[in-house]
């Protein structure tokens, strides 16, 4: 039922809304701009339909096969760059997540960003003072930018060519930008937009470079190793054959998870992530949450023969997630930022994928990234609703929401509880079969690695469970402690309201609120289930990769005692949270704050690597280093070489003018010196 | 005499001249150097005419005769030209007093403008 070309409307219809609204809403019925968030609902849900349906023939009958020829884009000489679909369960998968979160969060977006005026600067507060561009206008321009991200993120998720895959990959990462400096008038809004593009360009730069060394060492006139499929099914020849040694295999794997390093926020290039939140909330739940930062985990995935093949490159990835896994959750322990705690927490949890990449459980960490998205996207969407009521996002300034917004404060508590793993809930299941596979794996000597990674995670759980918990007690419980109107910094938004919001932005929280709690089991049930298989998504994942890579796989189960453990290890990090900030504490945050004093100022300055990067790297090497040279090489070398040409030009001119008196008779000289060097050169000359 | 002697003689007088021409600042001056320069080659002419058409002519080179007084020809032509050279010379010389009342060649560095 689905073919070729359904497909590729998943990804051209959200780009037609995109077309449509900044093309034609925008410049011409700017006054209309209502439609525009109706609009890009409409493609987005279309897409999503297929979406489903391409994921139930594909992964669920396995009767979807595709066949279709991919487009030739470029010819260069003899080689060939290709544009087409490749449809494998992680793409599948991947399309679901991106059309279901993002059709959420422009349902909520609909009437979230209708607000005038809402949401935005301190800089400028009341309307007189305010640009004509806070208006409607912003509506129109939101919606255009959230379909160019969605149609950016499927065409990333479909690319079947290494090169159509960076250009998305580029392209997500200027919607990250663009949404990011949503409200650019607003210098933290702007710095933050500027500072996740550049991080990112870090990373993008190693992905560029391995990018370049795998086609240098694979370049072959029949065969296009560009292609993604074609250099996962053929790395074993190409390593047999010595095309590709363990180096430049290493070299090539390094390179693209530095690329998902930057994009996903991991250490330590995880510093623009907790600032991209200056963005719209929805914007945080659709590319910060859900999709274009898990592009890293993607990315790796996909390429996941090619990281199997190099066991370096899988120690550096397991460690560098294991590490990301516990460094964010520490700072998201004290963080006061309702929408930065999250944030931690999607570093975090994308450190838990790609510690689970790294340990060989492919499935398991796509698994991890299809109940996250789910679940994070509902936390992000219910922070903007608390944020919608009480016009901050400091929680020392919230408090008692629980009766007023009794939904909010559900769905919230649903969220946390599946991103803290709790029985049943999503979060449970795909977390605890990373910690089951890193404490199980071990094989070919890297038990140290995966046991070490196996802590890391277990003690993230723990923090994971505090800091969520922290975060929705000192949201809901307790007394009000008065919103925009305490706190300094807040963005207001006209006065404080406290009550439920509308109906378009609870429901989305709803129907995210189903998945964060069955999806986990639905789709990886530990036991046969109503016809669906046990571990049905790991598996179908795990043997979608080359035949020659299923002896590299870890395999799925599940592990009662192991899950008690896990379970326990949650249930205490809850309880500690409940018993700190709860209405009366048995343990005063303020004593333990005094007495790790130091401790709670290394989290709360996030290590100082703000200040290392700005200060060190920024200011030191770049200013001082790198731009000084630069400036004196210019001055000195490239400035004085474009100044030796004219002074040549300009006194070898005066030289020559000095003949040029008009003297007949220096004329006459010249010419008669000129013959007499012509006589003596054919005197003289033989 | 040889030819060696006349041949020295015209390059000295060219020299002479053509050192006077490029250097004498009066129009005069440089029009008497020009004449002097004629006569260098005038003599060579004729000289080179004397010496070596008798000599092919001894050796039976072919055409020889028909060169026979090509050299003093030429010589005459020479003479009959630089006397109208001279007089158009002093023609000019004659309109730059006129129009500048100076008969300096430095002054009339007209070629540069």
């Amino acid at each position: 039922m689905v073919n070729e070309q359904l497909i590729w409307a998943i990804f051209f219809l959200p780009l037609i809304s995109f077309g449509l609204i900044a093309l034609i809403i925008r410049p011409f019925f700017n006054q209309a701009s209502v439609i525009a968030g109706p609009i890009a609902v409409l493609f987005i849900g279309a897409s999503f339909v297929i979406s489903i349906l391409t994921f139930i023939e594909r992964n669920i009958n396995g009767t979807l096969t595709l066949v279709g020829d991919p487009i030739n884009w470029l010819t260069i000489g003899a080689f060939k760059l290709e544009v087409g679909i490749l449809l494998d369960p992680l793409t599948t998968t991947m399309l679901v997540v991106v059309t279901g979160v993002s059709l959420m969060v422009q349902i909520y977006s609909t009437f979230y960003m209708k607000d005038p005026g809402s949401h935005h600067g301190t800089e400028n507060q009341g309307s007189d003072s305010e640009p004509a561009e806070l208006g409607q206008p912003v509506y129109a321009r939101y919606f255009a930018y959230m379909s160019l991200f969605t149609a950016s993120m499927l065409g990333l998720v479909m690319a079947s060519n290494v090169v159509q895959l960076f250009v998305f990959w580029e392209l997500v990462g200027l919607c990250s930008y663009l949404l990011i400096g949503f409200w650019f008038h607003r210098p933290a809004a702007a710095a933050a937009a500027k500072k996740a593009f550049i991080v990112t360009r870090v990373g993008d730069f190693g992905f560029l470079l391995a990018l370049m060394y795998l086609f240098s060492k694979t370049y072959q006139e029949n065969i296009n190793y560009l292609n993604i499929q074609t250099i996962n099914e053929n790395l074993p020849t190409l390593v047999s054959s010595g095309t590709l040694g363990a180096g430049a295999l290493t070299l090539i794997a390094i390179g693209f998870f530095v690329g998902a390093i930057g994009k996903s926020g991991q250490f330590p290039l995880h510093t623009w992530l907790p600032d991209a939140m200056e963005g719209p909330t929805p914007v945080s739940a659709l590319i910060h949450a859900a999709t274009m930062v898990t592009a890293g985990v993607f990315l790796v995935g996909r390429f996941f023969p090619l990281f199997q093949a190099s066991q370096e490159a899988m120690m550096v990835v397991a460690l560098v997630g294991g590490i990301t896994a516990l460094f964010a959750a520490t700072m998201g322990l004290v963080s006061n930022d309702i929408k930065r705690v999250l944030a931690y927490s999607t570093v975090s949890q994308l450190g838990y994928m790609m510690l689970a990449l790294g340990i060989g459980a492919y499935g398991v960490a796509i698994f991890h990234l299809f109940t996250h998205a789910f679940f994070k996207a509902l936390l992000f969407l219910g922070s903007g609703s608390v944020n919608h009521a009480t016009g901050t996002f400091d929680m020392r300034f919230m408090g008692g929401l629980r009766k007023k917004m009794p939904i909010t404060y559900i769905t919230f508590l649903i969220g946390s509880l599946s991103l803290a793993g709790i029985f049943p809930l999503a979060g449970f299941w795909s977390k605890d079969e990373i910690l089951l596979n890193a404490f199980r794996s071990g094989s070919e000597g890297g038990e140290i690695v995966s046991m070490t990674v196996f802590v890391l995670a277990i003690i993230a759980v723990f923090m994971t469970a505090f800091y969520m918990f922290r975060a929705l007690f000192m949201t809901f419980e307790g007394e009000f402690r008065g919103g925009s109107e305490k706190d300094p910094e807040a963005n207001p938004h006209g006065p404080v309201h406290l009550g439920e919001s509308p109906f378009l932005m609870v429901l989305p929280m709803l129907i995210l609120a189903i998945p964060a709690v069955i999806i986990g089991f639905i789709a990886n049930p530990p036991g046969e289930l109503l016809g669906i298989k046990a571990h049905w998504m790991v598996h179908t994942l795990d043997h979608s990769l080359p035949d020659s890579m299923h002896h590299l796989l870890k395999g799925e189960s599940f592990s009662v005692p192991l899950a008690a453990v896990s379970s326990l290890v949650a249930l205490s990090g809850i309880a500690l949270a409940i018993a700190m900030y709860k209405p009366k504490p048995l343990i005063s945050p303020e004593s333990i704050g005094k007495t790790l004093r130091p401790v709670h100022t290394l989290l709360y300055r996030k290590y100082y690597f703000d200040e290392l990067y700005e200060g060190i790297f920024v200011r030191q090497i770049y200013y001082r280093g790198l731009a000084l040279a630069s400036d004196w090489t210019d001055k000195n070398i490239v400035d004085r070489a474009v100044n030796i040409v004219g002074w040549t030009g300009a006194n070898f001119g005066g030289l020559i003018r000095q003949f040029q008196n008009g003297q007949m008779q220096m004329y006459a000289t010249v010419t008669s010196i000129g013959i007499i060097v012509i006589a003596a050169i054919f005197i003289f000359g033989d | 005499m040889t030819l060696e002697r006349f041949l020295i003689i015209g390059a000295i007088l060219f020299a002479i001249g053509l050192y006077g021409a490029l250097s004498k600042k009066h129009a005069i001056a440089v029009l008497m150097s020009l004449e002097l320069m004629f006569n260098g080659v005038n003599v060579t002419a004729v000289a080179l005419s004397r010496y070596t058409v008798p000599k092919a002519l001894s050796e039976n080179i072919e055409n020889a005769a028909s060169f026979l007084l090509t050299g003093q020809v030429f010589a005459v032509f020479i003479i009959t030209v630089a006397a109208a050279e001279v007089a158009l010379g002093l023609a000019i010389i004659i309109a730059i007093y006129r129009s500048r009342s100076t008969v300096l060649v430095t002054e009339a560095a007209d070629m540069k403008k």
